[in-house]
């Protein structure tokens, strides 16, 4: 709202289908770059799915997605929209970060490996190249002392650290986090939401899927509440969690104080 | 019923308790042991054995040739077998109609037939199909069918059919998160493949796949039907002549018991490499850990 802001993300009329159960119903969102945006809405309303038809782990039916000018999944060319190829779409995913629910840590590997995998197979860094950043996100989310430690090793808001740091590692111009803290038990929930909150101040361009209202109003930019595959209400948080304007908003919000 | 009595505190220190001698264990030990060598004994001084004969042709070049063609043909035909066995399972796998079938066709067939007719049919083969061609290029199928190729191709597509089926147990086996995090990192399918999803399949695929190379070191013995010399085939031409059947079989027997031994440890070693990372800081601590190394600890 200030000066022109790049736009990074725009999805436009996103629809998706599981046979014959409508998930989303025509989503349409703008993300600026070095923006915070949290998604809210009950379970069952369609935010993983959403976050994963912005790096095409889900193909959508209808409407489209694109990320810093490209369109994920499909190629606009003299008029025409061509399906992408499996290694284009690899390349397209290469620069957006993914955090999971459940860490998905690769569990044969060291936190270290874990982090440099990407780096090495996906973006050909040198080993040694790949190795002194991971070093460095692992320090910066608090894990200097645990890089050789596997993750059955590693407590949940550990395995989440570095899970983070392994999207990190990969220079992301976008971070996609679903529900990160949900598998967490209550005091390890601050650990993590204190690494996302240092970076959506270092201007990191995060959409976060989360129930966390108190991350939402401390970190966000914008509040974007999804009922029932559509876009109920969005604003700042100061707006949507303080006076929500819609009755389905407001009782979503009510389950939280 | 009295509480505990806080002037016993010092003693009460589990450091300081005695185990009691485990009697019944060590007596089961001792007759067991006892047994054992009673019957070591007996086979050892029983002259029907032929124990002499036995050590006289251990190291026969007779037999050193059988046992180099039965090892050799148990590398070339596991080694195949595993290769194509994971192209078969990946293609069981995938969402492709027309590759999925294929292999499921080839696993029906080559897991539902005696090994001892397939190896006899490709030994035949030239009866079947006089000339095999592929596109201008044509070779008389006798000149191509060898009894050394007839063994491995039979051996190999065999133990390709049981391998795709252990292969992919294995790779079902692996947590579907793992390939869709792969996926998002941006890895194309043979990459996460290899780095993510295999080496975590390789817990559940290696025991089974030790279990296979010592069936296909025996299974090897089927060759002799298709005048290839194996180990046990050598100690019968052997046999066939000197009549001393009872302790040429006992060469076969002791060298077949010494393969799976050594197998048996590199299988070990192997296992060991894969559950890395399954709890435990290193490896060799396993052994400390009670749980068999099915156990999974949860943990959220
Ligand atoms: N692969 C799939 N196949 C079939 N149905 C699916 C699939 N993935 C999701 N769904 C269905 O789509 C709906 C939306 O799921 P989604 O995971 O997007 O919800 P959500 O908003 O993230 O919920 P939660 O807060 O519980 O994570 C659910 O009804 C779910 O059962
Ligand atoms: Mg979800």
């Amino acid at each position: 709202m200030s000066a022109p802001e790049t736009v990074l993300v725009r999805a436009r009329g996103v629809h998706k289908a599981f046979g014959p159960l409508e998930v989303l119903k025509g989503i349409d969102l703008d993300v600026a770059a070095g923006e915070v945006v949290v998604i809210l809405g009950p379970s069952g309303s369609g935010k993983s799915t959403f976050l994963r038809c912005i790096n095409h782990l889900e193909t959508i039916d209808q409407g489209f997605v694109e990320v810093d000018g490209e369109q994920i999944g499909f190629r606009l060319k003299n008029g025409r929209l061509n399906k992408l190829t499996n290694r284009e779409i690899a390349a397209q995913r290469s620069r957006i970060g993914m955090v999971f629910q459940q860490f998905n840590l690769y569990p044969h590997m060291t936190a270290l490996e874990n982090v440099i995998e990407a780096p090495i197979g996906v973006h050909k860094q040198s080993r040694d190249e790949a190795t002194r950043y991971a070093r460095e996100l692992l320090t910066r989310v608090g894990l200097s002392e645990k890089f050789d430690a596997y993750p059955r090793q590693l407590s949940g808001g550990q395995q989440q650290r570095v899970a983070i740091a392994r999207a990190l590692a990969i220079r992301p111009r976008l971070m996609l986090f679903d529900e990160p803290t949900s598998a967490l038990d209550p005091e390890l929930v601050g650990e993590v939401l204190a690494t996302m909150r240092d970076l959506a101040k270092e201007g990191l361009t995060m959409i976060v899927v989360t129930h966390e209202i108190g991350f939402a109003k401390e970190a966000a930019d914008r509040v974007v509440f999804m009922d029932g595959g559509v876009v109920v209400e969005q604003g700042p948080p100061g707006e949507v969690l303080a006076n929500p304007k819609h009755a389905r908003t407001r009782s979503f919000l009510s389950r939280f104080i | 019923m009295s509480g505990f009595n806080p002037s016993d505190d010092a003693l009460r220190d589990v450091k300081l308790a005695h185990v009691p001698f485990p009697l019944p264990r060590v007596a089961l030990w001792a007759f067991t042991l006892a047994v054992a060598l009673g019957f070591a004994y007996i086979v050892a001084i029983n002259p029907n054995f032929g124990w002499p004969v036995v050590a006289q042709y251990f190291f026969d070049p007779t037999v050193m040739q059988g046992l180099s063609v039965t090892l050799g043909l148990t590398v070339v035909a596991m080694i195949i077998g595993v290769a194509l066995g994971l192209i078969l399972a990946i293609a069981r796998m995938s969402q492709d109609r027309l590759a999925s079938s294929l292999a499921g066709l080839f696993i029906w067939f080559f897991r539902g037939t005696p090994l001892l007719v397939q190896l006899i049919f490709w030994y035949n083969m030239s009866t079947l199909f006089p000339r095999i061609s592929i596109g201008i290029a044509s070779w008389n199928t006798n000149d191509l069918i060898t009894p050394l190729t007839a063994a491995i191709v039979g051996l190999a597509l065999n133990e390709a059919a049981y391998m795709a089926e252990i292969i992919r147990g294995g790779l079902l086996s692996v947590d579907k998160g793992q390939a869709e995090t792969a996926q998002a990192f941006g890895m194309t399918k043979a990459r996460a493949l290899r780095r993510i999803i295999i080496p975590q399949a390789m817990k559940s695929i290696v025991p089974p796949t030790g279990n296979q190379l010592i069936s296909m070191i025996k299974a090897t013995s089927l060759v002799s039907v298709i005048a290839m010399a194996d180990l046990l085939y050598s100690v019968q031409s052997i046999y066939n002549r000197t009549f001393e059947i009872i302790p040429l079989l006992l060469v076969a027997v002791l060298w077949y018991l010494l393969i799976t031994s050594i197998l048996n440890i590199g299988q070990s070693a192997i296992e060991r490499h894969y559950s890395r990372g399954d709890r435990g800081l290193t490896t060799d601590k396993k052994k400390e850990n009670p749980m068999p190394s099915g156990a999974v600890d949860e943990r959220a």
